[in-house]
């Protein structure tokens, strides 16, 4: 052990800054740009008839829901008797990064699970390919969908992913704490005053109701949340500008920031802190993913319910990001693997009732409507959010600029500057990197 | 002072006795090609491994180079242009970062060498539990660095840790925010790493301190010489090759600082404990640019390059 440890560190002294240059080379080595057909083949993912045909699939999901998925998996492969369908699981840090290296060295899936808002970016790098002719077939299109998860799936008007579910942020608010501070722990606040007004209450009886938290998760997606309901919008039409350093944008960070000076809050809430004092009966409310739904029923002594996000602006909005399913270029294209490939996703969309078990609200509007659906008590609770869910545009490489976004709040929420400064500063550098976007991706 | 020198230096550059006269006779005798027979495996794998692809990250440092699309434009030097002209959208991470690093470094590296160094003059002398003790102190080293980075977020968090709930209990301020705000996350951030890592120099330290003949020690107290006259006239010369490894190592390793900050602050507040090597990562793996990376990687072990040669420098010039 100790031997494998002086080693290691050794190796450290010897690779110095080139180790990183080395790494990334070893993915280069793959090169060559990738191309195939786009998505022509078979009938659309009505059925296949063709030879047997193995398809790997990537995904991220490594909590509970991967059970979930698996379990999905397993049923559609003894139904289905040419086609078999194998899972791999990445952690979504590490699925995004090796994603291109693995495609570019033909060792990639056939079919990948990606978020929203990465759709773009993989389209615009040439690794996914057009799925029209697949929501034809099936005859799916926006009616079947929320439009505003539907609308997600395109890119330049053409359709890259089939959506699966939606995630959204949600509110969470913790019983016990709300009973003890003398406020009705079956009606949670809806409005910016009654939300105010809890907060008040919360003080007097010594707690600070809601933690905000200077990190992405999840005063970042709070924040995100708050600027689409005062009418904001993180960039322009085009995605040519930022601007969430407009007014509204500025009142929606200075409200949220205020709730610390005004002791709602604690200064430097850590990361994860928010939930953690939440579930322990520190703070009443939280605004965390719908994901946190199946953790908090693994703690039976924790009284917590669910709701829609309160509308503290003039409108209602909802940070959310949704799974899609794509289907990767190969660079030796197998027509048989893809109307394969589009058999399996049109399947698992018909199937996504036991997907919502995994804590999502399924993207398809068949199934949200089904009284099982309904029986779903928390998830369903967050279904209204779907209609004015505030996804993140379809534009390429914007991952790194929201992170510019989030890092500005960070600033914001630990009072290393004034909201306005920070989101000036954060605008002006999220400018350069949608300018350096623009001339990689060339639009 | 001069002949205890002599005596070091005559130490770390004697040759093991016998065998190698042997060996030398061997070698005339026998094919040209043989000395580079034995090198051989080593250099195919630092040909394959090692040489070729730094050679091949220069090449990419040069373009503007994505792994998946087709156009890869050749550049120049532009990529580096770009870590040194404030308008590219990449300036002031890059700058930012490096500062991050070199505050780490700074802080980290003497502590780092001093403490291991009074732990093992501590632990090289004979008193019971020693062998308990040595492997006390090496053991948060076993720990890989996402172990101690999520123990030590939790402990610091400043409103939940036990850090700070211990701070209160005896009365100090019980709102340090260790991980949110400088100057406290530096104080985390080196204070860990310290923690984590003295160990390891320590154990080099003691293997050194047991290389120094104890008659050197025997002669020094006859001629009259203290405790610290035994300390800086023995200890410090003949531990001089083994300072010059831990230092050229900490610096490399401190400055190749990533999971600490990564984990623990979490750049916070705002990219202010984002190190390079993160950057980096971020660059070439996040956001898919390559050349860029490759650009920062090369420039970044320049700079170490430049720092280990001053530093080994320094050592030689001490010794003449």
């Amino acid at each position: 052990m100790i031997q494998n440890e002086m080693s290691r560190r050794r190796l450290l002294g010897l690779g110095v800054g080139l180790g990183a240059a080395a790494s990334l080379t070893l993915t280069g080595c793959g090169g060559g740009s990738s191309s195939g057909p786009s998505g022509s083949a078979g009938n659309g993912g009505k059925d296949y008839t063709g030879p047997k045909v193995d398809l790997k699939l990537w995904n991220g999901f490594t909590g509970g829901d991967g059970e979930i998925f698996k379990a999905l998996v397993q049923q559609f492969n003894s139904e289905h008797k040419n086609i078999a369908v194998s899972v791999v699981t990445y952690e979504w840090q590490d699925y995004y990064s090796k994603f291109p290296g693995a495609v570019s060295s033909g060792s990639g899936p056939d079919i990948a699970v990606m978020h929203m808002d990465q759709l773009a970016t993989f389209a615009a790098r040439g690794s996914i390919s057009e799925l029209d002719d697949v929501a034809k077939t099936l005859e799916l299109s926006e009616g079947d969908f929320a439009p505003t998860v539907w609308k997600g799936g395109l890119y330049n008007d053409k359709r890259y992913g089939i959506p699966l579910d939606m995630h959204p942020l949600g509110f969470y608010y913790n019983k016990a704490v709300m009973q003890k501070a003398g406020l009705d722990p079956e009606k949670p606040p809806t409005t910016k005053d009654e939300y105010t007004a809890a907060l008040t209450e919360l003080k007097k009886s010594g707690v600070q109701g809601f933690w905000v938290s200077p990190f992405q998760f999840t005063g970042g997606m709070t924040f995100y949340s708050l600027l689409h309901q005062w009418g904001g919008k993180l960039f322009d039409d085009e995605v040519a500008k930022a601007t969430f350093n407009s007014d509204p944008a500025v009142e929606a960070c200075t409200w949220l920031v205020d709730l610390i000076k005004q002791g709602h809050s604690p200064a430097n809430v850590g990361q994860d802190a928010d939930y953690l004092a939440f579930k322990s009966g520190k703070n009443a409310f939280n605004w965390n993913g719908i994901w946190q739904i199946n953790d908090l029923k693994k703690s039976p002594n924790v009284q917590w319910g669910v709701a829609p996000l309160p509308q503290i602006g003039t409108q209602q909005a909802a940070w959310a990001n949704s799974h899609n399913f794509t289907i990767v270029k190969q660079r030796a294209a197998n027509e048989n693997k893809v109307s394969g490939a589009k058999v399996f996703i049109n399947w698992l969309s018909q199937h996504s009732l036991d997907w919502a078990k995994g804590g999502q609200v399924p993207a398809r509007k068949t199934v949200r409507d089904s009284a099982e659906f309904k029986a779903l008590t928390e998830v369903n609770a967050l279904a209204p959010e779907l209609e004015y869910a505030a996804f993140p545009p379809a534009t390429p490489g914007l991952g790194e600029v929201i992170l510019t976004f989030y890092n500005a709040f960070n600033e914001a929420a630990l009072n290393k500057k004034s909201p306005k400064q920070a989101l000036d500063d954060g605008v002006a550098k999220a400018n350069k990197q949608l300018e350096d976007n623009r001339k990689k991706y060339g639009n | 002072m001069a002949d205890v020198i002599e005596v070091g230096a005559a130490r770390d550059g004697a040759p093991p006795p016998a065998g190698p006269t042997r060996g030398r006779g061997a070698t005339q005798r026998g094919n040209r090609a043989t000395p580079y027979l034995f090198l051989a495996p080593y250099l195919v794998l630092f040909g394959v491994f090692g040489l070729a692809p730094i050679l091949f990250g220069v090449w990419i440092s040069l373009h503007q180079w994505d792994l998946q699309l087709p156009n890869r434009p050749f550049l120049g030097l532009d990529n580096y242009q770009d870590l040194f002209s404030s308008d590219s959208a990449i300036y002031g991470d890059w700058w930012s970062s490096v500062r991050a690093t070199g505050i780490f470094t700074l802080f980290s590296v003497p502590l780092l060498v001093v403490i291991p160094l009074g732990l093992a003059l501590l632990l090289n002398r004979s008193f019971p539990g020693r062998t308990f003790f040595r492997a006390a102190f090496f053991a948060p080293y076993v720990l890989g660095v996402a172990v101690i980075g999520l123990l030590w977020r939790f402990l610091l968090d400043a409103n939940l840790g036990l850090v700070n709930r211990l701070l209160g209990a005896v009365g100090l301020p019980a709102d340090t925010p260790w991980v949110t705000d400088v100057p406290w996350a530096w104080v985390s951030l080196v204070g860990v790493t310290v923690w984590w890592t003295c160990g390891f120099n320590a154990v080099i330290y003691l293997a050194g301190l047991q290389d120094i003949p104890a008659e050197l020690y025997e002669a020094a107290k006859v001629d009259g010489a203290g405790g610290w006259d035994r300390f800086r006239n023995v200890t410090i010369p003949g531990l001089r090759p083994v300072m010059l490894f831990v230092f050229t190592t900490t610096i490399l390793a401190s400055a190749n600082v990533f999971g600490q900050a990564f984990l623990i602050t979490q750049g916070a507040p705002g990219e202010q404990t984002r190190t390079v090597v993160w950057r980096i990562v971020d660059e070439g793996l996040r956001d898919y640019d390559a050349g860029r990376a490759a650009a920062m990687s090369v420039f970044f072990a320049l700079m170490l390059a430049v720092v280990s040669v001053v530093n080994f420098r320094l050592f030689r010039y001490r010794e003449d």
